[in-house]
């Protein structure tokens, strides 16, 4: 039995949900009550059955609605995806690891058949069916690494390795949370991160770099990253700031349970062979209040996180706007009991 | 993180003698298929297991083809006064053995933006060109080597190379007076040129000075410095963490005497240069002998850091933070 993909929207009437399967199975990022940052960088194990973690590269009910999603993205900008000169072989690298990861974790849904260099390369929920030869770029209808990731759900960065530091240097960024691959494309590691608060000062980056610079073939790594949405919204770039950045300003006690929605990116981390380069698959997924609230743990601690997160890290969120709204509409929820350990919903 | 990397299980498949010294040895996996994918440049660390005695893992880089997963191959140069691992893999290693090595590790990559690649190579230090000059070979890339050996005799895969490779290979015989001229050739090379140097610790000292001298940017200039880890007198030392005393024998690296104390300090290349294994010294009284790549002049000088995957000690106590 495969995967009942959802007909749905991530803009416009925002038809967007996740069924209550799905609910269940959302990567909540907070095992205690409260939230700071930590390099919180784990191997990416296989996790429990149904997990959005049993395979290398989760594909869920959402897929064929991100994938028209991202396709929109495209056709407005082009400049989502690029990929310097140099890294083509990084991006052969990237659709290698796809296929064969999505071949074997969903063999109802794809298909990858290798002879030698000519590679047969079916996606049946897209229709896509394609015989290419691997290497050649002149058999495919875009590059190797905008090919395969306009069929894989998350947004992809592709960081070369060189001179003990990674850089920027190829990626396809469409569900991001407010950057811009344009605006960061060729910088290294601590030119992009230059804007997180607090971060720097507890020397978390140079610790993240030197963990990442060493991340080997085989021995995967992933952390969860978090920030909140209003509205199911994939595409919330700065290029569009001004579709979405005034949406955070329509929550009312009224709605906060269908508007606002906990985005959790699951980032992973993976040596790629041929060229060296680091692949970093930024996963999306979102929930919304009323569907978050269906367990009462999440919803517990949910209100306690928020209510208590320090100021500058509530600002660079973009949560400040709306966060005495939320924090009341979640307080309902809370009856001050104890949570359980663990990041699990009960 | 578990220490070190993901392991490979291997089958001997061929041993070749190349020359007096160096054999060649191709690993396919034990279980049919394919070996990872790997990029020019990258090493795996090799597992010697002898009865009675504890394993021995050193660093070797892969010389196959990247384009052919189906065997790796490295190339080992004997060393009668090494520690024994080399001559373990002469005297013992034969086809259908099983093996277990490592997933391959690049510390030594190509930088892709390269303009051309312009590479020196002495001695044993041809290993990771004969992957990396395949690689670009097959993308049409453009790269001119270098390669100075003692004597033809010796001038492991020198034909091999000239044959593939045509003038695009120039050989340095020493014992025919031979020179690479380095001046000329650093000062001559298009502007985006990257420069790679393998062998002897002299030469790449050598090329990287130059380089530097003659203003070479220094993101531009690579070099692949790491070796097996040298025998030594035995020596003591206390893990003050795990609570437990250690000797290290002379034919055993003070990483090993940890491993096999149970502890195991995370590592990647086994040859001074990854940084891994840096330890912290909690105290000591008597001398460092530092043979790694990582530490600065002045961390070895302060006695506070030691690399235990190649560096030894010698005095009357040792404590470590492990």
């Amino acid at each position: 039995m495969g995967i009942q993909f959802r007909k749905e929207t991530f803009r416009d009437d925002f038809s967007f949900k996740n069924s209550p399967e799905h609910v269940r199975r959302f990567p909540f990022p907070f095992h205690e009550d409260s939230y700071m940052y930590a390099v919180n960088i784990e191997p990416h194990k296989p996790g429990p059955k149904g997990s959005v973690l049993e395979f290398p590269f989760d594909v869920d009910e959402h897929y064929v609605s991100e994938m028209e999603d991202r396709a929109l993205v495209l056709a407005e900008d082009p400049l989502r995806c690029q990929s310097l000169p140099h890294m083509t072989l990084a991006g052969w690298d990237l659709l290698e690891l796809l296929m064969v990861s999505m071949a074997e974790s969903y063999p109802e849904h794809f298909t990858l058949t290798r002879d030698g260099d000519t590679w047969h390369w079916i996606n049946r929920p897209l229709g896509i069916d394609d015989t290419f030869v691997f290497g050649d770029t002149s058999t495919l209808p875009y590059g190797p690494m905008e090919y395969i990731t306009r069929q894989s759900q998350g947004d992809y960065c592709i960081l070369d390795q060189r001179d003990g530091n990674l850089w920027m240097d190829a990626g396809i960024v469409t569900t991001q949370a407010d950057w811009s691959l344009d605006f960061d494309i060729g910088m290294n590691f601590f030119e992009w991160h230059a804007p997180v608060p607090l971060a720097h000062e507890k020397g978390i980056f140079t610790r993240a770099l030197k963990f990442l610079l060493n991340v080997q073939q085989g021995q995967p790594a992933r952390r969860l990253n978090w920030t909140m949405t209003i509205n199911p919204r994939l595409d919330t770039s700065p290029e569009n700031y001004h579709k979405w950045g005034p949406d955070r300003t329509t929550v009312t006690p009224e709605n906060v349970g269908d508007k606002v929605h906990l985005r959790v990116e699951l980032q992973t981390f993976w040596r790629l062979p041929r060229s060296n380069a680091l692949v970093f698959p930024i996963r999306c997924y979102l929930i919304k209040m009323d569907e978050l609230a269906t367990s009462p743990k999440w919803a517990k601690r949910l209100h306690r996180v928020i209510r208590d997160l320090p100021e500058e890290l509530a600002t660079y969120k973009g949560l400040t706007r709306y966060r005495p709204t939320l924090v009341e509409w979640l307080s309902k929820y809370d009856d001050g009991g104890v949570t359980s350990p663990g990041f699990g919903p009960d | 993180m578990s220490a070190g990397t993901t392991k490979l299980d291997v089958t001997v498949a061929d041993v070749v003698p190349v020359n007096d010294l160096v054999t060649r040895f191709h690993f396919r996996p034990t279980a049919g298929g394919l070996l990872p994918t790997f990029s020019g440049g990258a090493h795996v660390v090799v597992e010697m297991r002898e009865a009675g005695r504890p394993p021995r893992l050193n660093p070797y880089s892969l010389m196959s083809s990247p384009l052919d997963t189906s065997e790796y191959t490295i190339s080992v140069r004997r060393d009668d006064v090494g520690r024994g691992g080399s001559l373990f893999m002469h005297r013992n290693v034969r086809p259908g053995d099983r093996m277990v090595v490592s997933y391959p590790v690049n510390l030594f990559s190509l930088d892709l933006r390269a303009k051309k690649h312009l590479m020196i190579a002495g001695g044993i230090g041809i290993t990771p060109f004969v992957a990396q000059t395949a690689q670009l070979a097959a993308e049409g890339g453009n790269f001119e080597l270098h390669y100075a050996c003692r004597t033809a005799s010796l001038f492991t895969y020198g034909d091999l190379l000239q044959e593939r490779y045509g003038k695009r290979i120039h050989l340095y015989h020493d014992d025919r007076g031979e020179k690479i001229m380095l001046d000329r050739l650093l000062t001559s090379q298009p502007l985006g040129t990257h420069l790679y140097v393998c062998g002897p610790a002299p030469m790449i000292n050598w090329v990287v000075g130059r380089a530097a001298e003659l203003g070479w940017p220094s993101e531009n200039v690579h070099f692949e410095h790491f070796s097996a880890p040298q025998p030594g007198l035995p020596f003591d030392a206390t893990l003050a963490v795990s609570g437990k005393t250690i000797h290290v024998g002379e034919q055993q690296s003070l990483l090993e005497a940890i491993e096999a104390a149970g502890v195991d300090p995370p590592y990647l290349c086994r040859g001074g240069v990854c940084g891994q294994c840096e330890t912290n010294v909690i105290s000591y009284d008597g001398k460092f002998l530092h043979n790694d790549h990582w530490l600065s002049e002045e961390e070895h000088r302060s006695g506070c850091k030691i690399m235990p995957c190649v560096s030894r000690f010698e005095g009357k106590s040792l404590v470590l933070e492990r």
